[in-house]
């Protein structure tokens, strides 16, 4: 595993206004984050997990402080940098999918590959090799609203996946998912950790997925309240 | 670009009956459209030919004094014909009209009227002027069905005409009706009647003398003629190009509404789409779209209303418009006493350039409506977006 770090993140703060006041939801948070961990922010409802995971997935900026994403530093970044970092590096999956409804299953995995000029026949193949890392090669031609919530957020990982990211950020994936769905889902994304040694970051409060990380970061009120490490 | 298209072209296709209601509307404003606009090139073209062949022929040389719109002029409106023409009359190439006041008698009541005097043998016009070439106990006379209708006349029908000659003495004869002629062209009609020119030219006292000069479409015309002016035919049909113009101001205003229609649809949807898609929205900026990217596939997807409503206005309107173009457009009404040269039937006239000027104006207009509500989007928060937050 490669040591250097993919996200270096240094007394950030990020408020929100909230009637005359401002609601502070980080404060001054310290983390780091190495190639190929399986790390997790857990924490109640309120927490901040979303908010970090937002700020390094830079879909927003910090108040105050540094965040540092693959060497690119977030605040800093115009908008067409920061569409750039996310096409190129990085992956989401969300709580609820949001998968492209009127799109097939192979289209919307084949999106993100869209955006980056791969050939067609490039596609294909990365589009093939993603729908087999989680098992639905059988549902290229289903649309979303055909499909259960396990087979919707697997193609949300196929989606996350198929470029190859350097880091994928998963926001309470297992939410909307049965025990049995939530267990076939994590196994997949630990294999793919394993296996492409891509980084995966979580926000959750769900005991399932935090049973599945190797770093377990608690937040509680905007700051860090403890770390935990399981060597497995 | 080119993602763009192919994504807002899934994104509509997707999007089932909502793109196919406003596709519809627009397409129905196409089809209007270039109907519409292809009647009144239509109606232009065949008020001008109408015009040609029952009013001017190819042009006309007026006397110096004539004035059309002013009677009173008429009594000077006269003069020998000119020599340097003798011979295109002779061949039938140029007839000479006189057209002189006159005061006719129907049923004992008194109305003005136009005399005009054609050569029974012309061949330049449609007036029935043949059935002027008779024998009959009185001077033989020909008048447009209006003017038989206002008259309540018939063919047959004997009617006191009177007049005054060069010399300023009042005369009076009887005229014959041999024949009524129906016409789409009210200003050959309206008030006149139409006798022999010898006739009356003997009559009025002036020998070979004439008022205007019709000549033959395609004749090669002559400037500097002593005491004539050359009136050609685009300056004789000015006043219709006019008419079509005011008339088709008037279509803009319809067209206007049908637009105004058409783009509410597209308005209504696009607000709709950026308010329930806000997670796909956010989704598109979390996978690498700048949020001025996703404004612009929005944008996309709105104008493209336009090209699908064009697909399907080429799948039934052309069908339409070829078959109204073959059989016209009949008026639900008698249009004779319309009091302007319009057919019973119009023929519509489509050329590319109306097509394609419609086509590009409806997009055009249907990108501005579709940008509009899109630009929102440049302002959303994407983590709100995502998280479908936004109201």
């Amino acid at each position: 595993m490669d040591n250097s770090p993919i996200i270096e993140i240094e007394k950030l703060v990020k408020k929100f206004p909230m009637g005359r006041g401002e609601f502070t939801a980080l404060n001054g948070i310290d983390l780091r984050f190495k190639q190929g961990e399986f790390a997790g922010l857990i924490g109640p409802s309120g927490s901040g997990k979303t908010t970090l995971l937002n700020i390094i997935g830079s879909l927003d900026v910090p108040s105050s402080g540094t965040a540092v994403v693959m060497g690119r530093t977030i605040e800093n970044l115009t908008a067409r940098e920061s569409a750039k970092l996310r096409k190129e590096s990085l992956g989401f999956i969300f709580q609820s999918y949001n998968l492209l409804a009127v799109h097939t299953v192979y289209e919307n995995v084949e999106f993100p590959l869209l955006l980056l000029n791969y050939t067609a026949s490039e596609r294909k193949k990365m589009v093939s090799d993603a729908l087999e890392w989680v098992g639905l090669t059988e549902k290229i031609k289903s649309k979303p609203p055909q499909l259960s919530g396990g087979e919707c957020q697997r193609v949300a990982i196929a989606r996350a996946m198929v470029k190859r990211p350097s880091l994928v950020l998963a926001d309470e994936p297992t939410a909307n998912l049965d025990t049995a769905n939530s267990h076939n889902i994590l196994k997949t994304m630990e294999t793919l950790n394993r296996e492409l040694k891509t980084t995966f970051l979580f926000a959750t409060h769900d005991d399932k997925v935090i049973s599945y990380l190797r770093r377990k970061i608690f937040l509680l009120d905007g700051k860090v309240d403890k770390e935990e490490i399981t060597s497995n | 670009m080119i993602l763009a298209i192919k994504l807002a072209y899934r994104n509509l296709i997707g999007a089932g009956l909502r793109t196919w209601l406003s596709v519809t509307v627009l397409s129905f404003s196409f089809v209007v459209i270039i109907f519409m606009k292809g009647v009144l090139t239509g109606w232009d073209r065949q008020a001008k030919t109408d015009m040609s062949n029952w009013e001017i022929g190819g042009g006309q040389y007026w006397q110096k004094n004539y004035d059309p719109y002013d009677p009173f002029t008429l009594n000077e409106s006269h003069a020998p014909v000119p020599s340097e023409l003798k011979d295109e009359i002779t061949a039938g190439n140029i007839e000479p009209s006189l057209i002189v006041p006159g005061t006719i008698y129907p049923q004992g009541r008194l109305q003005s009227v136009v005399i005009k005097g054609i050569n029974p043998r012309q061949s330049i016009l449609l007036l029935p002027s043949h059935k002027l070439d008779t024998i009959a106990d009185g001077i033989p006379a020909i008048i447009g069905s209006l003017m038989a209708k206002s008259l309540k006349a018939s063919a047959g029908d004997h009617i006191m005409l009177r007049w005054r000659d060069a010399n300023g003495t009042f005369d009076a004869g009887d005229i014959v009706i041999t024949g009524i002629f129906s016409t789409n062209v009210p200003a050959v009609e309206a008030g006149q009647i139409y006798i022999p020119l010898e006739k009356l030219r003997e009559i009025m006292m002036m020998p070979d003398e004439a008022t205007i000069l019709t000549f033959r479409d395609g004749m090669k015309t002559l400037t500097g003629l002593e005491g004539w002016i050359l009136m050609t035919k685009d300056e004789l049909t000015a006043p219709v190009d006019k008419m079509i113009k005011t008339k088709s101001a008037g279509q803009s205003i319809l067209f206007g509404i049908l637009l105004l229609l058409a783009m509410l649809a597209v308005f209504d949807t696009q607000v709709l789409s950026i308010f329930r898609r806000q997670r796909e929205i956010g989704t598109y900026v979390a996978l690498g779209y700048t949020r001025r990217q996703v404004v612009g596939l929005f944008t996309v997807e709105g104008t493209m209303h336009s090209v699908l409503a064009a697909i399907v206005s080429a799948a039934y309107g052309l069908p339409f418009l070829g078959w109204m173009a073959k059989n016209g457009w009949k008026m639900p009404v008698d249009t004779s006493e319309f009091g302007i040269a319009i057919a019973q039937t119009l023929y519509p006239v489509y050329s590319a350039g109306l097509i394609l000027s419609t086509v590009l104006i409806v997009t055009l207009t249907t990108a501005a409506v579709s940008y509009w509500p899109s630009r929102r989007i440049a302002e959303m928060n994407p983590t709100d977006a995502l998280r479908g937050r936004l109201q």
